[in-house]
């Protein structure tokens, strides 16, 4: 650690998040910084920029109150770094890592850049365990595995919480490994925070949980540093102590809209809706510190969590978000009307490594075929649905009849769980009876050998025994007779 | 003499760094920046100042730290010991570099991408008193059991052989002594941002076999033609671009990894060595070289990995081989490109992507060909595909767009097929190909004559449904006519059971050209005669009732060797159960 702090009077403006100090030539780019102001106070920055005239200081607090002139910057000579311990666990930090708890500080076991560096991908181990979240919907059709960076896309009023909620208190490693959960909140409101809190302390994770907080009135520069300091304490936990780390990120959307800030009141050239061109690059740096490493015990698994601005699955965050990910599970405002629980809309939700923790040492050997054929039976009775409503129920031939019933049912049985919690048996199980409505040789995308196996015994069970005319004519309306209503529970 | 120019920083922004006193220094020349050494790039020179663009993390550097330039241009190691590597965007070796630095990566390190340490065994093809000149085929190695590694003179040299040095031999060791003195090694560099010289081009005629059938049947490409991949998140370029590597008919692949994932590569690395190559039966992992620059890895080296790619690709194929080049993605380079020209304060074009967008982007994919090499002997070809990753799933954003002028074939993925899991998503009304009337002698010659017929008569059918689903939507199916009817029928069975191709099924994933063919005669068999009972009167709902459609749709899975028969009994069983249902 460099002990030789230098002193620079030279600020001569400020912008935004952004101070100017002139004639620094030893300033370091990312080395953190102090600002005094003229009251004593101190605030942290970080440069971001150096030039012959200028350098440029990225203040991580709030602004308000500094006055060039009068302002004095010490340069520290380090990087932005995080004291990291297995003490952590329990604790709660605010979003640059310090303790918010009432208790001191951690006594480090070491002190890690935030910024983190690639993994070589020559020593990356192929993510292959399955994590049962008890979430038909996920680990039926969009498993989940130790190692995936898997978000989750919601809307304003949406229960993203609740599943995310749900997620960690069910997806506990069942062989006794160690494991950890990470969780950032990154510009959310108190009250998003506090149900979190809530939920982990109700689950009996608390102990195991280290919390950084960023709320919506702490500093908006702040959120730049909390994610970063989550995935370097996951990566300590994971790596040197072995952990299972599950990260929570919440909500990206923020993050997002404080890197706009910076880069724009650098009077950067915007990329599409004025958010910056690197913000793919930004957000791998993040996203990316997730997996596997060959030989060390432990994993970091992502569960990012952003809002998408007016449900917009191509808006940049959510679009760039997708590119990097390893999937995404986007949730549906039209189920959440219908009061279903998770409001998980499986046609655009996708995981890129469902493959590697599935089939038969791993779920079941049906597990993929199963999930195809619901897609493929799921994709037709929407689009009959589509029909529906143009043409009215009377055009519909029978097949079409059995796939629109297919589709609520299966809305609301197989994805409509409530918060009850279902093993990945059960999730096929329920999945084996809705295709029971169809013949076996419709069912195309499973092989005889399979079928003859596991589908229940006995004739086509019922098609029509769900009444689909109100949920085909008006979409919002309720589905009758389902198995789980909306058991989000309220945000206190 | 290299070396000899010292500048000092005198501005660090992101990836670029400006230095002063660099005097004399080329555009594009290597330099090397700070106390750690960083490898960077000369990319604008103005006044006394010089812009540069370094490849690895720029974070703690401190204006005053030297520049020092190397005299070269970046340029990649091109030898013995390519395949089976995984090098990052600059070549350096990711195996050697975890085994210096461990399980993440440092900047500041250099490793030479080519094993000083293996030796080869080198035969020679040239006599002592022979006349070389560049290009030339000094000697061979086996670098695998599949795959003959050619010597070549480096382009411009030339001169009489007074020595030959047969036997085992480093990269480094002399094997050619020339009459002036001069000695060659198997090693020689290139250049990344400049093409390969070869002796002339050649019409591209022959088509590139993606073992696809949607592609290889509909949208086929030229060996040494170019293909464009673009598609929304979630629409599976990416399971595309890997399994035209596993299984398209290539001599070498080359697959670059550029700003994408980095669990996706380490699939690539798990399955490739274990995979066969059908056409070889050696581990697939033999034919390849991975280019890999993950998307949190250093930008600037990101904007060079695909030049490092295609140079590669030009090196085996000027030893006379097939080489299929894959560019996962082609947008995550778009985009190093615009971080890099905002860095430089340029004036930007459509979405913040620089003026000169198209112009590099063109000059990429003409570097893809079928040519005859300098060495006259035989022909090379590099076909490129690359993957686009348009914002929002749009089309119409600049990179698809500068790359659809200057791409031989568009194999456009869409999300509405991907939600559907109908892989490969490729939609057959946006897709086309240039190449298909070039290639269409040699389907016809080579696998069957109806080729052309049949693949017309597919086309056919799958607009008429395009058609009729529109009035479909309007008045619904009920209400269609049985003659339409059969023919959505036959339709479903055409996309879900042909151009729907199962990339995890051992049998499936992959299609040869007369499997595909039998395929498509026995599914419009069908279509014809199921059409022909309804206009004989047979009832619809006996025909979809027969039980037809369960193994039509899964003749996917049937091994190609007994496609023929197979196909040709299920055309008898259409047959008889057509005669059965009705319609005299």
């Amino acid at each position: 650690m460099d002990l030789v702090t230098r002193l620079a009077r030279s600020a001569t403006a400020i912008a935004g998040p952004l101070l100017f100090v002139e004639g620094v030539r030893s300033a370091r780019l990312g080395e953190m910084v102090w600002i005094r102001l003229d009251a004593g106070e101190s605030r942290r920055g970080q440069v971001i920029e150096l030039s012959e005239t200028h350098a440029v200081i990225q203040v991580l607090e709030e602004t308000r109150g500094i006055r060039p002139a009068r302002a004095e910057v010490a340069f520290t000579g380090r990087m932005a770094t995080l004291p990291v311990a297995r003490q952590m666990l329990g604790r709660t930090f605010n979003g640059t890592g310090e303790p918010l708890d009432g208790l001191p500080p951690v006594v480090p076991e070491a002190v890690l850049p935030i910024a983190g560096s690639a993994i070589n991908i020559v020593r990356r181990e192929r993510p292959s365990e399955f994590i049962e979240t008890g979430v038909s919907a996920i680990d039926g059709l969009n498993t989940l595995v130790r190692g995936q960076k898997l978000p989750i896309f919601s809307g304003a009023g949406l229960p993203a919480h609740a599943l995310a909620a749900q997620i960690v208190r069910e997806a506990r490693v069942r062989t006794g490994e160690p494991f950890a959960v990470v969780f950032a909140a990154i510009g959310i409101p108190f009250r998003e925070a506090d149900y979190y809190l809530h939920a982990f302390e109700g689950s009996g994770a608390q102990e195991r949980t280290v919390v950084f907080l960023n709320l919506a009135d702490d500093p908006t520069i702040e959120r730049l540093m909390t994610p970063r300091c989550a995935l370097t304490t996951a990566e300590f936990l994971a790596f040197t102590h072995g952990m299972h780390v599950l990260v929570v990120l919440t909500d990206m959307t923020n993050y997002c809209e404080a890197l706009r800030e910076v880069a724009l009141a650098r009077e950067e050239i915007p990329g599409r809706r004025g958010y910056p061109g690197y913000m793919y690059t930004d957000l791998a740096s993040l996203y990316e510190r997730a997996g596997k490493i060959r030989g060390r015990a432990g994993s970091v698994t992502q569960l990012p969590i952003l809002s998408m601005p007016d449900d917009d699955i191509t808006h940049p965050i959510p679009d760039l978000t997708g590119y990097i990910t390893e999937g995404q599970i986007v949730l549906s405002r039209a189920l959440e009307q219908k009061r279903l629980f998770p409001p998980i809309d499986v046609l655009p939700s996708l995981s890129r490594l469902m493959n590697l923790g599935i089939g038969g040492e791993r779920t079941r050997e049906d597990h993929r075929a199963v999930a195809d054929q619901l897609y493929a039976f799921y994709a037709r009775g929407r689009d009959v649905r589509r029909m529906a409503a143009i043409v009215g129920e009377a055009g519909l031939g029978d097949d079409e009849r059995a796939l629109l019933a297919f589709a609520d049912r299966f809305e609301a049985e197989f994805v409509g769980q409530g918060d009850a919690r279902r093993s990945i048996e059960e999730t096929l199980e329920v999945g084996w009876r809705l295709l029971g409505a169809f013949p076996p040789e419709a069912l195309t995308r499973i092989g005889r050998a399979l079928i003859e196996r596991y589908r229940p015994q006995g004739e086509t069970d019922g098609a029509g025994a769900v009444d689909a005319d109100g949920a085909a004519r008006h979409p919002g309306a309720p589905a009758g007779g389902a198995a789980g209503g909306r058991a989000a529970p309220e945000q206190a | 003499m290299p070396g000899s120019s010292a500048g000092s920083i005198v501005r660090v922004s992101g990836p670029t760094v400006v230095a002063e006193g660099l005097e004399g220094v080329a555009l594009n020349e290597v330099v090397r920046v700070g106390r750690d050494g960083l490898l960077g790039e000369v990319i604008r020179i103005r006044g006394g100042q010089a812009t540069l663009q370094v490849y690895e993390e720029t974070a703690g550097l401190v204006l005053g730290e030297p520049v020092d330039a190397t005299g070269e241009p970046l340029a990649v190691e091109l030898g013995p010991g390519l395949l089976g590597q995984v090098v990052d965007g600059i070549e350096r070796p990711l195996d050697a570099l975890a085994a210096r630095t461990g399980d993440f990566i440092v900047r500041g390190v250099m490793h030479p991408a080519l094993d000083r340490q293996r030796r080869w065994h080198f035969v020679p093809r040239v006599d002592p008193g022979d006349q070389l000149q560049g290009g030339a085929v000094a000697g061979v190695v086996q670098e695998t059991a599949s795959l003959v590694h050619r010597i070549l003179v480096p382009p411009g040299l030339s001169g009489r052989v007074r020595a030959v040095t047969p036997g085992d031999a480093t990269v480094t060791d002399p094997i050619l002594v020339l009459e002036d003195g001069r000695t060659l090694s198997m090693l020689q560099r290139w250049p990344v941002r400049q093409r390969r010289p070869f002796l002339r081009r050649l019409t591209p005629e022959r088509p590139f076999l993606t073992g696809q059938r949607v592609l290889d049947v509909f949208f086929p490409i030229a060996a040494g033609g170019t293909a464009i991949v673009p598609g929304g998140f979630g629409t599976g370029k990416t399971v595309l671009e890997q399994t035209l590597a596993k299984f398209a008919a290539a001599d070498v692949i080359v697959y670059v990894g550029c700003g994408e994932r980095g669990n996706e590569m380490t699939d690539v690395l798990a399955e490739f060595p274990r995979l066969k190559d059908p056409r070889t039966g050696s581990p697939l992992m033999e034919r390849t070289v991975l280019v890999v620059n993950t998307s949190n890895m250093p930008v600037a080296a990101r904007e060079a990995s695909i030049y490092t790619g295609i140079t590669l690709a030009e090196y085996f194929r000027d030893m006379s081989y097939q080489v299929a080049l894959m560019v996962d993605s082609t947008s995550r380079w778009a985009e190093a490109l615009r971080e890099i020209s905002a860095r430089l304060s340029e004036m930007p074009g459509e979405e913040g992507y620089p003026t000169y967008l198209a112009t590099r982007l063109g000059q990429f994919y003409e570097r893809a060909g079928r040519v005859v090499p300098l060495s006259g002997d035989g022909e090379g070809a590099v076909t490129v595909t690359g993957a686009v990753s348009p914002p929002g799933g749009d089309f119409s954003e600049p990179v698809t767009q500068a790359s659809l002028r200057v791409a031989g074939a568009l194999w456009a993925l869409t999300t509405d097929l991907a939600h559907r899991r109908h892989f490969p998503a490729i939609d057959w009304t946006q897709s086309f190909t240039l190449y298909a009337d070039r290639l269409a002698a040699w389907f016809e010659h080579e696998v069957g004559e109806e080729w052309a017929s049949l693949r017309q008569e597919a086309m056919r059918l799958l607009e008429r449904e395009r058609e009729l689903q529109e009035i479909v939507q309007l008045v619904g199916l009920e209400a269609m006519q049985d003659q339409e009817r059969i023919v959505l029928e036959a339709a479903r069975l055409l996309r879900e059971g042909f151009l729907r191709q199962n990339a995890f099924h051992d049998v499936d994933a992959a299609c040869l050209p007369a499997k595909s063919l039998a395929m498509l005669r026995t599914i419009l068999h069908f279509a014809r005669r199921a059409a022909a009972s309804i206009e004989r009167g047979a009832p619809l709902r006996a025909i979809l009732a027969a039980g037809l459609d369960e193994p039509l749709l899964r003749l996917g899975e049937v091994p190609g060797e007994r496609m023929e028969a197979a196909g040709a009994a299920l055309v008898a069983e259409i047959d008889d159960t057509l005669a059965r249902v009705g319609g005299r």
